[in-house]
């Protein structure tokens, strides 16, 4: 187990290093660059600031100047928004982005686990097609227009949450932004847990379990729950960065103090210390993730660690 | 020499017969297929239900009183009016909503083709090869695909549409670029099985090369999956575009969207909900369309999954 794992976190390092490569020259490669204002600079200032971002050595010295700082956990400078450093941004933005997304995810998982073995024990019968409906608007609406909806008829025709907008340490205001970043993710663990649920429940030894008369409620406890997460426990990690990268959009349309709100407009400024700060800060968590769910699979699973 | 015994001229008769009647009709894996399609209700009606759309959106304009970029001055912000011809109410400078949506659906739909088109063909192409090849072609192929993965998609889209300018032909290969990835993952699990099979042996006997295998006897053999999965992308595509366009960053004006319709609805539902309710209503017909053809054609292509 120790050496799949040293194995597999020794392998996420060069993938790690070629995806930040290839976002550097991605963003560099594109036309225009922070300081072009719509009133031009004197080109001696330009110069200047140039010099001092380093833009105006040769691209492949900048990548290496880049790589020789992110190794030293330096992020580099902002280069539109004065004196502000990338992880200084990142610090501000992003535990409040991390927030959102985890109250999601652990909502949302709670929420679709129960919800998706109460449709499995009851299957084809009114609950059933409940969850199905439910979970087909999930899916369905995307999450501006089922920010839009939520915004007009909660917070506007009843008046029960704030529309927008934040308030420090008001829940009310997390409310509708919760909703619409869990709902897809509930949807989607509810419809694998009825899945892997009715299949469960189909099996030799849960019949068995019946068999010698234990009740329903002890066969779910003790015999049909643990196998039935499995399935649901792989979708665990692609979910939560799906979440961490909705709740950019969902910071947006909620005018939310989260990184979102930085990464688009640094985006728009062509800011490419923010820019590439917040896609490596992202890849890195996304990385990790995939990481966390391969070792928890191998642990429950030895024919991973094998192979 | 015939008719020496009789024998011949029985059974010449008997195969005579044969000819006449009516025989069994074998029937093939796509007639299958397609029984089992239409006689899922869902899918049927989705079906018809986009092909209207899709009609309508191309169609309809050239028969509309108004154009999406026209403005009628004497109508500003107002509610749906048949006599003027604004079946779908006006926006606030007084342009056809009808129009607009029309032609929103218009850069959906070819935003969602061309990016499926583009990502189905690397993703097949690409998996296949992988596929194919096996061993370390195999393994740096998928590797590359593994590190893609890793990029943030949306946060990937968004530098490309800025960085490169908003032009929509770029929208489209910005994101059939990276849908691809799941396509090739799935092509290559694929291939890996099929080629072991006995008739892509025998292509190698036949002195096939590499790419003529694969192009006439392995990608042929993927159409099941392929076409599911596409079915499936079209969705994700057009909410990816409409996402786009409603942060500003994909179609531009006097053109539109969905998105973009659905951006500038969506503050004003309140005083004027018809500009957020048409162009909603038709996203959402189209995603759930969509989705029951794709269940559908699951169903009926792989009989195994059910």
């Amino acid at each position: 187990m120790l050496g799949y794992a040293l194995r597999r976190v020794l392998s996420a390092i060069p993938i790690a290093l070629i995806a930040v490569t290839i976002c550097f020259f991605i963003l560099r490669l594109a036309p225009g660059g922070p300081f072009d204002g719509e009133r031009a600079l004197p080109p001696l200032v330009l110069a200047n600031l140039r010099a001092h971002y380093n833009l105006d050595q040769p691209l492949v010295v900048q990548y290496f100047i880049y790589i020789w700082r992110l190794l030293h956990g330096d992020l580099g400078p902002s280069m539109v928004i004065e004196g502000f450093s990338v992880s200084r941004l990142i610090a501000i933005g992003f535990p409040f982005t991390l927030t959102l997304a985890l109250t999601a995810f652990v909502i949302a998982t709670f929420v679709g686990l129960v919800a998706g073995m109460i449709a499995a024990v009851n299957q084809n019968k009114w609950p059933d097609y409940v969850l199905v409906l439910v979970v087909m608007i999930g899916v369905i609406i995307p999450n501006f227009l089922m920010a839009a909806l939520l915004q007009l008829w909660f917070g506007v025709y009843l008046r029960w949450f704030p529309a927008g907008g934040w308030v420090n340490g008001s829940w009310m205001h997390l409310v509708l932004p919760v909703t619409v970043l869990a709902w897809p993710h509930a949807a989607r663990i509810s419809r694998l847990m009825r899945g892997s649920m009715i299949e469960v429940l189909g099996t030799n030894y849960v019949r068995t379990a019946r068999s010698k008369g234990i009740g329903q409620r002890l066969v779910l406890a003790r015999h049909a729950i643990k196998p039935a997460l499995i399935p649901v426990v792989s979708y665990l990690g692609p979910g939560l960065s799906y979440l961490l990268t909705g709740s950019l959009a969902v910071e947006q349309i909620f005018g939310l103090p989260g990184i979102g709100k930085y990464f688009i407009t640094a985006a728009l400024n062509r800011d490419y210390g923010i820019v590439l700060g917040t896609t490596i800060l992202y890849m890195f968590i996304i990385l990790a993730l995939n990481l966390i769910v391969d070792l928890v699979y191998a642990w429950l699973d030895p024919k991973v660690r094998y192979r | 020499m015939a008719g020496i015994t009789g024998k011949d001229a029985v059974l010449t008769d008997y195969a005579n017969k044969l000819a006449t009647l009516d025989a069994p009709k074998g029937r093939s894996l796509t007639q299958d297929a397609l029984r089992r399609l239409t006689r899922n209700k869902a899918a049927v009606v989705s079906i018809f239900l986009l092909l209207a759309i899709v009609l309508i959106a191309f169609i309809g304009p050239y028969f509309l009183p108004w154009s999406y970029s026209q403005v009628d001055w004497t109508a500003i912000r107002k509610p749906p009016d048949f006599d003027k011809g604004h079946f779908f109410g006006t926006d606030q400078n007084g342009r056809d909503m009808l129009a607009r949506v029309l032609q929103g659906t218009q850069m959906s739909i070819i935003v969602a083709a061309v990016a499926t088109v583009v990502s189905v063909s690397i993703g097949v192409v690409y998996g296949a090869i992988a596929g194919y090849f096996g061993g370390r072609v195999d393994a740096v192929m998928m590797r590359i695909v593994d590190i893609m993965y890793a990029l943030p998609y949306i946060l990937f889209v968004i530098i490309l549409v800025v960085m490169f300018g908003r032009n929509p032909v770029l929208l489209f290969v910005g994101i059939g670029a990276i849908e691809w990835l799941t396509m090739a993952r799935i092509v290559r699990g694929q291939t890996l099985s099929l080629k072991e099979k006995e008739f892509v042996e025998a292509a190698k006997a036949g002195g096939a090369k590499p790419w003529t295998i694969i192009m006439r006897h392995i990608v042929p053999n993927l159409t099941g999956p392929v076409v599911i999965y596409a079915t499936l992308t079209i969705p994700e595509i057009i909410i990816a575009e409409s996402f786009l366009s409603y942060l500003g960053l994909g179609v531009q004006e006097p053109q539109t969207s969905l998105g973009t319709l659905i951006s500038f609805g969506a503050p004003v539902a309140e005083v004027l909900p018809w500009m957020l309710l048409a162009p909603a209503a038709v996203l959402v017909t189209m995603l759930l369309c969509l989705t029951y053809i794709g269940d559908g054609l699951r169903d009926a292509l792989d009989p195994k999954d059910r």
